[in-house]
């Protein structure tokens, strides 16, 4: 599930910015082009650093994974999703000089006003599990999109099911209090 | 034949800038219609639409030629477009129109099955005042229906002067209240599927005079018009997260209305007296409805479960609110209190239901309903019963009512990696799917009410 196909320059860009400015977490996703969720694979180094560097931002898209996926009007966690989720709590215990803002996100079966609501339950869900693993609840914010920004764009369930997700955006920053 | 007596007031003349334009009771005008035996029963289901002539406007003076002949074509194009009406051909014609206060040939009017004739004519003033005046026969009664009618209005206006024209011949018609004079509020969207932009805009009810609201720098959802038609509540990511913000609609001045840090709010609408707002609210995962007073007070919780309650809509008398929620789960319609208690459930059919819109009458909701793969439009009697669907499609989502509660804007998605959505309209009577022309992709249609 860590094989994003769709390119991050919107998202490479606003990290850049984020790194440069030494701005906190507050970035606004919707202006990014919403690419936020997309993953940041085959990017390479650059402002996501170098995914061989166990402490960059690329290395925890890549390699931790930086999301986890659900069953259709579900926002459980199954083993594999709680296995990424651990490993991310792993991960953000290491580098304590990130923050994380937690998207969730649905298909495109259902109404909008839901899956905003079912996106939030999704957000919630692994907020709730971060923190069962360790992380500072000040480190972790949340936010849904609903079914705005699919990262596939088919209308099957190959594509539903990698849509139905929660993706953990790491963000430079220190915890907002 | 009855003098031309009555003249209506003139509308006010500055426009441009502005939507709404203060000045012409509608219902005063409207209700001068005396009854004649031409008559649609729109509760009886039309087969056949009615047949008028529409012959085109005479033009009073050299400057209203270009107007005159618009003017027409609106008034006959809101006619038609209900699927009530048929349009009869200027070629038919056996008669010429070519003074307003020619007097009518009925004969060569019956002898082409018109009936109904609407006769009008067009002034355009040095100043660039409009003025229209209009006058409806029932040709086979052999009579006028109604009295004559003159409207006015800046040049810029014409379209609201052709609506008017057309809501009082659909009104002495039907019987029923009127509807094109009216706006819906939507969201323009353009990008690929992944990477979509939206856009707040605003239109005339029939895809004309498009304006945008904001730019695309952030999402926008599902805007809800005022009852007064002044304002617009909708959702924007501009903070980051989706939040509720009120609009002007004349000046786009906005604020944002429930303002908790980092707290997720989204699927507002309006009271019928426009001074509260009912709304979702997520926290910690959880989405319940709230009620927010606008001249100030905190928000109040109408709502209290671990489930989802979201997309309320209040009863026209202001006393119920009909929302969604999954509590059962999956989602289906309750309706409560509007100062929250008990919750009766009113959908029972098989799927899943949601988006429920009280009709402006009081005796329908409307909803969206997503059963076997397929998504519909449907409506039910506010108790639950006599539900019926009136679309079917990939996805047909979120129903928006007619200022009359007759007709039923909503959004149509197509399938697949290039799939879009476009705004349709339909009859309740399930009758006359038309896409409504907005020049591009759009979704989230709000029916404004009809306009003063």
């Amino acid at each position: 599930m860590n094989e994003g196909r769709y390119s991050m320059t919107h998202l490479a860009k606003a990290a850049l910015l984020v790194a440069a400015l030494g701005l906190g977490a507050c970035t606004d996703p919707a202006r990014l082009g919403g690419g936020s969720g997309d993953g940041g694979f085959g990017g390479g180094t650059g402002a996501l650093g170098d995914p061989s560097n166990p402490a960059s931002i690329a290395y925890f898209n890549r390699t931790v994974g930086d999301r986890v996926l659900f069953a259709v009007d579900q926002s459980t966690l199954d083993d594999t999703a709680r296995a990424t989720l651990g490993e991310q709590a792993v991960w953000l215990s290491a580098n304590p000089e990130y923050a994380v803002l937690i998207e969730g996100h649905a298909d495109e079966r259902g109404t909008r006003e839901y899956n905003l609501a079912l996106g939030a339950r999704r957000a919630n869900s692994v907020q709730e599990y971060l923190i069962s693993q360790g992380v500072a609840a000040n480190r972790l914010r949340t936010v849904s999109y609903g079914k705005e920004r699919p990262t596939e764009i088919c209308s099957d369930e190959s594509c539903y099911q990698q849509n139905r997700r929660a993706v953990s955006v790491v963000t430079a920053g220190a915890p907002v209090n | 034949m009855r003098p031309f007596a009555r003249l209506a007031p003139i509308l006010a003349p500055a426009l441009a800038a502005l939507l709404l334009i203060p000045g012409l009771p509608a219902q005063t005008a409207l209700a001068q219609g005396t009854q004649g035996p031409l008559r649609i029963e729109i509760t009886e289901g039309v087969i056949e639409p009615l047949p008028f002539a529409l012959p085109v406007f005479v033009a009073e003076n050299a400057a209203a030629g270009q107007m005159a002949q618009r003017i027409s074509e609106t008034v006959a194009a809101d006619l038609t477009g209900t699927g009530l009406f048929r349009r009869i051909g200027p070629e038919a014609f056996i008669s010429r129109v070519t003074a307003f206060d020619s007097p009518i040939r009925y004969p060569d009017w019956r002898a082409i099955n018109a009936q109904a004739l609407i006769v009008g004519a067009v002034n355009v003033s040095a100043s660039g005042q409009v003025t229209v005046k209009f006058r409806l026969f029932d040709v086979f009664a052999g009579q006028e229906m109604g009295e004559g009618l003159q409207l006015g209005g800046s040049e810029s206006g014409w379209r609201r002067l052709a609506h008017k024209v057309a809501d009082t011949v659909y009104s002495r018609i039907t019987g029923e209240r009127p509807y094109f004079d009216s706006r819906v509020v939507f969201v323009a969207e353009t990008g690929p599927k992944n990477d979509r932009r939206k856009r707040l805009a605003i239109m005339d009810y029939d895809g004309e005079n498009i304006r945008y609201l904001t730019d695309a720098s952030s999402i926008v959802l599902a805007p809800r018009f005022s009852p007064a038609g002044d304002r617009v509540l909708y959702t924007s990511y501009e903070s980051g997260i989706p939040r509720i913000y009120m609009m002007e609609v004349s000046t786009a001045q906005r604020r944002v209305l429930d303002d908790q840090q980092g707290i997720m709010t989204f699927a507002p609408r309006f009271s019928p007296d426009g001074q509260s707002v009912v709304y979702s609210l997520s926290t910690g995962g959880n989405t319940d409805i709230y009620v927010l007073n606008l001249s100030g007070g905190q928000p109040r919780r109408l709502t209290s479960a671990p489930s989802i309650e979201t997309a309320p809509s209040f009863s026209p008398d202001g006393g119920r609110v009909v929302f969604e929620s999954d509590r059962s789960g999956a989602p289906q319609l309750y309706v409560m209190p509007a100062t929250g208690g008990e919750v009766r459930r009113i959908s029972f059919g098989e799927g899943r239901y949601g988006t429920p819109v009280w009709s402006p009458r009081g005796d329908m909701i409307a909803f969206t309903k997503q059963n076997a793969g397929r998504f519909h439009i449907g409506v039910m009697r506010a108790d639950g019963s006599e539900e019926r669907l009136l679309t079917a499609s990939f996805l047909d989502e979120g129903p928006t009512w007619a200022p009359n509660g007759r007709v039923i804007m909503f959004m149509r998605e197509t399938a697949g990696a290039g799939g879009a959505p476009s705004l349709y309209s339909v009859d309740i009577s399930g009758r006359n799917l038309r896409r409504v022309n907005t020049g591009g992709a759009a979704s989230d249609p709000a029916w404004s009410p009809l306009l003063p």
